[in-house]
């Protein structure tokens, strides 16, 4: 038996990346993509994030520091691909929840909550990019 | 009869293989979620935005605690997923694998000792 399993392995394995440009990806698959992407950026920006409560908890002056750090425009680049990873993450993980009790999971209601992702989390994005950039 | 079922031969399949972290991602899932709630309330609902307001509300042991507890689950949230994300792609060799998967470990331990002292330093 572990023999036919190692036989199928060596023959399919796993493709590789110039393949899967040739996949046209549905919209669910594009949420699943990003959710991998969008958590793998936030583990990668963690110690960013720490150094951003590190100087904004230790003083006041710290404080100042954190305040002028954050108006440059490339952190404020660097905030926003966060909170779009974040918003992204959490509905998207929404969606796996309800999917896990079963609620959802035909291809016509996947596609549906795909959409709702989407519509969710990069509105409020765009809602907190207009924050960021000051546009009130 | 010789043993064929172990060392590589060994047959890893089965029920109940990954259930445990699978679900534990989905509840520290829901507990990072609670505390995103918990801080959007605090944050929106106060008036005071300076460093008073910033630094009170995290010196109030019980947000501490609550900050802490949502961080350790944050780290083995982040375990299971890249684990997952080191599975399905690097698989040119096991040792490689591993070499991911120990870097992994070492990254989100040292931001737990960051964390703790940020949180605690106050």
């Amino acid at each position: 038996m572990s023999e036919a399993v190692n036989k199928n392995r060596r023959k399919y394995g796993v493709m590789s990346f110039a393949q899967t440009r040739h996949y046209r990806l549905p919209l669910a698959g594009i949420v699943s993509i990003l959710h991998r992407v969008s958590g793998m950026l936030m583990f990668l920006l963690i110690p960013f994030v720490l150094y951003l409560l590190d100087k904004s908890l230790t003083s006041e002056i710290s404080f100042e520091y954190f305040k002028g750090f954050t108006s440059h425009w490339f952190v404020k680049l660097v905030i926003l691909a966060l909170v779009w990873s974040y918003l992204h993450h959490f509905c998207a993980g929404v969606r796996h929840l309800f999917m896990d009790m079963h609620i959802g999971l035909d291809k016509d209601s996947g596609r549906k909550s795909a959409v709702g992702v989407f519509a969710v989390s990069l509105p409020l994005t765009a809602l907190v990019a207009l924050k960021l950039f000051g546009a009130f | 009869m010789a043993n064929n079922n172990i060392g590589p031969k060994r047959l890893v399949v089965g029920a109940h293989f990954g259930l445990r972290d699978w679900l534990a991602q989905r509840l520290t899932a829901i507990v990072m979620a609670v505390y995103t709630v918990i801080l959007l309330v605090a944050f929106l609902s106060g008036s005071n935005f300076s460093y008073e307001g910033w630094a009170g509300l995290f010196a109030q042991q019980w947000f501490k605690i609550a900050t802490f507890v949502t961080f350790l689950s944050l780290l083995y949230h982040a375990w299971v997923g890249m684990r997952d994300v080191w599975m399905d792609y690097v698989t040119v060799s096991v040792g490689l694998r591993l070499v991911f998967h120990v870097a992994t470990i070492l990254w989100l331990i040292g931001c737990a000792g960051w964390a703790a002292q940020i949180i605690w330093r106050m």
